[in-house]
């Protein structure tokens, strides 16, 4: 089976500093990988790089077999990649509704599409505040409202940046609720995270970055046997 | 007397309450953390101790002296230093010349407007500097730190006011682990020798566990618990509304 | 006063009003989405209204109806809309992560491009439009005749805003824009395509300029004029509304509108003086207007100087420059004085501002307001006090610092582009006094007969005083920027809550150095005056305005010879081109744009960044 997304020797620079040093993982459909590492380790950049959103330079960068280096950013959304910042960026001024409106895209491939009814079923308190406004929301909302209004494209897989950071740490469990869904769902999953415990909860397979390189790959089983690798990479 | 005394603080943004009669008191020396979710207020507290914002009812006051509607640099002459969420150094200029502007300030130099800056309060600002480990990147510009150190430089230029209470919004953000910890120990032994409270926000549980003397939890802007860390990790209405179960976040020893 | 006279003048009010709100909308909405506050908003404008006074005569020549005229409003509005596309896919859509400061002179840059360009096509005769068919009978009211298509016009205002607000709320592209104009690249993330939201936005604003203008020709001849002077009224109306915001436009323009009205009774001459009183009085109390939200400034754009370490080197360059400058007499000709002492007067002047826009990151688009009062300060001492040359030179020093001082009072509590606004607005101020007032300052004419004294009229002793003079109050703003208070702006500049929580009162330290540049750019105006034996409104023009500004992006904004180098490259050119072709507004606004584009350190940052790359 070809991989859904493909990276294979990515790197990126900010101004003269390099932080990507030959990325290479890859996602496979209806999986959940989880890119963990330290603040500062460029997993943030690695999402933001096949999102196009920094410029990268890459050997092979391809979604559902087709590259996606060089594509404009909302051309890569097109193709059925989600993406949902670590800041989240809902849109303030923005109703609940009038948010999933923004994120709304055709229906692409076999599978049902999203719309309000099954986001509502996933996220049952979206649905009471839908004429709210995104500025009017707690962070672990926004959380949701953001992931959702992803979903609105009907993504074949979402990039998912450090969902558990900032919100109380009781939310974190929905999140990973909510992952294990998209999951259901067969929507792929890549998540950054630093919480290895959340990522270890949800994640199939997990890749270790440390200064811009991967450091590990495998399976997240592998990954927790390895306390060695726990230590130095993350220092717990 | 209390270092820092808050009473019953509240402000509101058309209508959202971002702190509803908040009271606490800092002492001297103690490292108070204040946690809470994401838009639980605790920017809005942290921001009106700082003098950024004006509070619709309750009072600050600093060794019994009220400074509910100073200024935020009448606050930097009674004592009160702070460092940002993003850490705010002057971009433009050296390492050593982001101190020495602190101190420029302190001496009530602004106005002067003939000798060089850079020539002024050099020594005192290399030694705020080592005290923090950063004296040897002195000449450096600003722009070209790692954010880590930029912190550190954050954390001399707060100290070059000679603060009784030091403000510390999120001190650790975007830092590595080890970084992190280092940050904090820093903070504490220049807290214990130099008897200055230290108020900070904090989301890394490791970070508020490990380095707090007392924590604050702060839900939908009321506090729902104080005390020490074992006592807020023992609270059934912390570990429900914000810790949950704990083993699934890194928190967990 | 009787009643009837009263709600004449309403409804003329309410009409004006209409006309601006639909040109202001589309400012508005442009600002919105793009963040680039579009200075040649008021050319489209003018396009509009060029192209519907040619057009809808001759569709009335085919068939003469009301479905002709209104047909030829409709597309000449499309027209325009159409250039507006050309515009954002040619220029607006490579700056848009630009430094405002670049923004606003690209886009002046279209306007001086755009008025070479109007004269081409049209000619430079203004153009009366046909009166609407069906609408040329005035209607009576209250015993009054009130011409009723300017009842068609109360009427449109209403009208745009409706379409506009269903636009925004019920339609995806509505939806779209508004989460845009909050987070362009989240939209990008989302899959949608962006450059076409923009363009599509750029079209809308560019429509409605050019409706605006279109609406206009029965009432006021298309002239070329109109691109300035609306441009001002749209600025104000959008800053009073609160930038980015429909519903602010429509009620700055109702306020506008009839204070216009009414002022004209009160101050015959003075409704623009009126207008942007009105402006000053609700920022200073709103500094963000009726309905907008406070700025939230991305840090990246902070542009200035920064710290370097002093070398010999550019000590001993200095003074070889200063050499060369002081043996000039006694190489050149008479001419070459001329322009090597115009070239000193606006160096100074270009430098007065950087200690503003380099040093203290506030981008003043008004500094001609300081230049001009001390050309006038000078000029007023000597028509009608009789003073000597020794004594106008410092008036118009004290007559800028006392300008600034009551501007930066002002000023100095906005930010960003509300800060923008508000010094332009003061120099437009300035310049109707200059242009209204005509019992003291000659009005449009202005004040002539100001000579120097017998001992400095020699060309050569002349270009020796300012010399001295340009050289003296550079080596001071050299120091000033340097000693701490020159530290404590940019501090300010760098991060204003950091500046702050360090004990350093920004505004205080910002309405000094306001002080401070405006004497210095004042001292350079006082100088112009005298080398020219003149003075008149154009000294306080948005243009001089432009030019201090040019010359300092030219030169470069990160260093401190960058405004001496650009005043002096810019100067020469333009003594050069200006001579041999007619269309000198066409090369220097194509120059600045370029410059926007292509070369945005300047030419001392560029020299400085190869060396520095190399190194």
């Amino acid at each position: 089976m070809s991989p859904l997304l493909d990276v294979h020797e990515l790197s990126a620079s900010y101004g003269r500093a390099q932080v990507l040093f030959d990325i290479s993982l890859q996602v496979q459909p209806g999986e959940v990988v989880a890119l963990i590492g330290r603040n500062g380790a460029g997993k943030t950049t690695t999402l933001k790089a096949i999102m196009g959103l920094v410029s990268a330079r890459a050997d092979r960068l391809t979604f559902k077999g087709q590259s996606i280096v060089g594509r404009p950013t909302y051309g890569i959304a097109r193709l059925g990649l989600g993406y949902v910042p670590e800041d989240r960026r809902i849109f303030t001024d923005l109703t609940v509704a009038e948010n999933l409106e923004v994120g709304r895209q055709a229906q692409r491939g076999g599978r049902s599409p999203w719309d309000l009814t099954r986001l509502f079923a996933l996220f049952p308190n979206l649905a009471e505040m839908r004429g709210r406004r995104g500025g009017h929301m707690s962070g672990g909302e926004q959380q949701m409202l953001a992931i959702a209004r992803t979903l609105m494209g009907n993504p074949e897989a979402i990039l998912l940046d450090e969902p558990s950071e900032g919100i109380a740490p009781v939310i974190v469990q929905t999140m990973a609720q909510a992952v294990r869904a998209m999951k259901a769902e067969g929507v792929a999953v890549l998540l950054s995270e630093q919480n290895w415990a959340f990522a270890a909860a949800i994640a199939d397979r997990t890749c270790v970055i440390e200064r811009g390189s991967v450091r590990f790959q495998g399976t997240t089983a592998d990954f927790l046997k390895d306390e060695a690798l726990r230590t130095e990479t993350l220092g717990v | 007397m209390s270092l820092l005394s808050v009473q019953a603080l509240s402000k509101a943004f058309g209508g959202v309450v971002a702190a509803r009669n908040v009271s606490f008191q800092v002492e001297r020396g103690e490292m108070l953390a204040l946690i809470g979710p994401n838009g639980a207020g605790k920017s809005t507290v942290f921001n009106m101790i700082g003098g950024q914002l004006r509070p619709d009812g309750g009072s600050v006051s600093l060794n019994d002296k009220a400074i509910t509607l100073a200024s935020p640099g009448e606050r930097f002459r009674l004592g009160i230093g702070r460092t940002f969420q993003v850490a705010q150094a002057f971009q433009s200029m050296t390492v050593g010349e982001n101190v020495q502007m602190a101190l420029i300030s302190r001496s009530g130099e602004n106005h002067s407007a003939w000798t060089p800056a850079r020539d002024r309060h050099r020594a005192e600002a290399r030694d705020l500097l080592e005290l923090v480990g950063m004296h040897e990147a002195f000449e450096r510009p600003c722009s070209e730190l790692a954010y880590g150190d930029v912190k550190r430089v954050e954390l001399a230029v707060a100290l070059a006011g000679d603060p009784r209470l030091l403000l510390m919004d999120e001190p650790t953000a975007g830092m590595a682990l080890r970084e992190r910890a280092a940050l904090m120990e820093l903070t504490h032994s220049i807290a214990t020798s130099r008897g200055i409270g230290v108020l900070f926000t904090e989301h890394d549980m490791d970070v508020v566990f490990g380095h707090a003397s007392r924590i604050l939890v702060l839900l939908r802007g009321e506090i729902i618990a104080t005390g020490t860390p074992a006592e807020v990790r023992g609270n059934a209405r912390v570990r429900q509304a914000y810790l949950g179960d704990l083993p699934l976040t890194a928190a967990a020893p | 006063m009787d009643l009837s006279f009263v709600a004449i003048q309403a409804l003329s009010g309410l009409a004006s009003a209409s006309s601006l709100f639909i040109t202001a909308c589309g400012l508005t909405l442009v600002f919105g989405v793009t963040r680039i506050v579009n200075f040649a908003h008021g050319s489209l404008y003018m396009v509009g209204a060029f192209t519907a006074a040619t057009l809808v005569p001759w569709l009335l020549e085919f068939s003469f109806g009301p479905v002709s005229f209104w047909a030829g409003i409709l597309l000449s509005a499309m027209i325009v809309g159409l250039l507006g596309v050309v515009i954002e896919v040619l220029l607006l859509r490579r700056i848009y992560g630009a430094p405002e400061l670049f923004q606003l002179l690209a886009t002046f840059g279209v306007v001086l491009v755009l008025q070479d360009l109007v004269v081409q096509v049209f000619g430079p005769q203004d153009i009366l439009g046909p009166r609407a068919p069906g609408l040329r009978a005035p209607v009576e009211i209250l015993g009054r005749r009130f011409p009723s298509y300017e009842l068609v016009l109360i009427a449109a205002g209403p009208v745009v805003l409706g379409a506009v607000w269903w636009l925004l709320r019920r339609t995806r592209f509505g939806i779209l824009v508004r989460a845009a104009t909050q987070d362009r690249d989240m939209v990008a993330a989302l899959g949608v395509n962006q450059a076409l939201l923009f363009t599509g936005t750029l079209f809308l604003g560019a429509f409605l300029a050019g409706l605006g203008g279109a609406l206009q020709i029965p009432r006021v001849a298309a002239n070329t004029g109109m691109d300035l002077s609306i441009i001002a009224e749209c600025f104000v109306v959008t800053v009073v509304g609160g930038m980015g915001s429909v519903p602010g436009a429509f009620l700055a323009a109702l306020i506008i509108g009839q204070l216009q009205a009414f002022g004209i009774l009160i101050f015959p001459k003075s409704t623009l003086i009126v207008v942007f009183l009105l402006m000053a009085l609700v920022l200073a109390v709103r500094p963000s207007g009726f309905f907008g939200r406070p700025e939230i400034l991305a840090s990246g754009h902070a542009v200035g100087i920064v710290s370097r370490r002093p070398t010999p080197y550019g000590r001993m360059l200095a003074a070889i420059v200063l050499a060369c400058l002081a043996a000039l007499p006694l190489l050149g000709d008479a001419y070459l004085l001329k322009v090597a002492t115009e070239i000193l007067v606006f160096a100074l002047f270009a430098f007065s501002l950087q200690l503003l826009i380099g040093v203290g990151g506030l981008v003043s688009f008004g500094h001609a307001a300081f230049f001009g009062l001390g050309a006038y300060g000078s000029a007023l001492a000597v028509r009608w006090l009789g003073a000597p040359m020794e004594a106008a030179l410092p008036a118009g020093l004290v007559l800028s610092g006392l300008g600034a001082a009551l501007i930066g009072a002002f000023v100095v509590r906005l930010s960003g582009i509300y800060l923008a606004m508000m010094t332009l607005a003061a120099a437009q101020i300035l310049y109707a006094v200059a242009f209204q007032w005509v019992e003291v300052t000659g009005g449009d004419n202005g004040i002539v007969g100001i000579w120097p004294s017998a001992w400095a009229a020699p060309r050569d002793a002349y270009y020796w005083l300012t010399l001295i003079l340009t050289a003296a109050t550079v080596f001071v703003l050299t120091r000033v920027i340097d000693s701490p208070f020159g530290y404590t702006l940019r501090a300010a500049r760098d991060s204003e809550s950091r500046a702050e929580a360090i004990g350093i009162a920004v505004r205080q330290q910002r309405w000094l150095a306001f002080v401070l540049a405006g004497a210095a750019a004042g001292i350079a105006g006082s100088l112009y005056a005298f080398s020219r034996g003149s003075v008149d409104p154009s000294l306080l023009g948005i243009p001089t305005s432009v030019d201090a500004l040019t010359m300092l992006l030219l030169g470069g904004i990160q260093t401190i010879a960058g405004p001496l180098v650009g005043s002096a490259v810019l100067h020469t050119m333009r003594d050069q081109v200006m001579p041999v072709t007619a269309l000198w507004r066409l090369v220097l606004g194509s120059s600045i744009i370029a410059m926007v584009l292509i070369f945005p350190r300047g030419l001392v940052g560029t020299i400085r960044y190869w060396r520095e790359d190399r190194a």
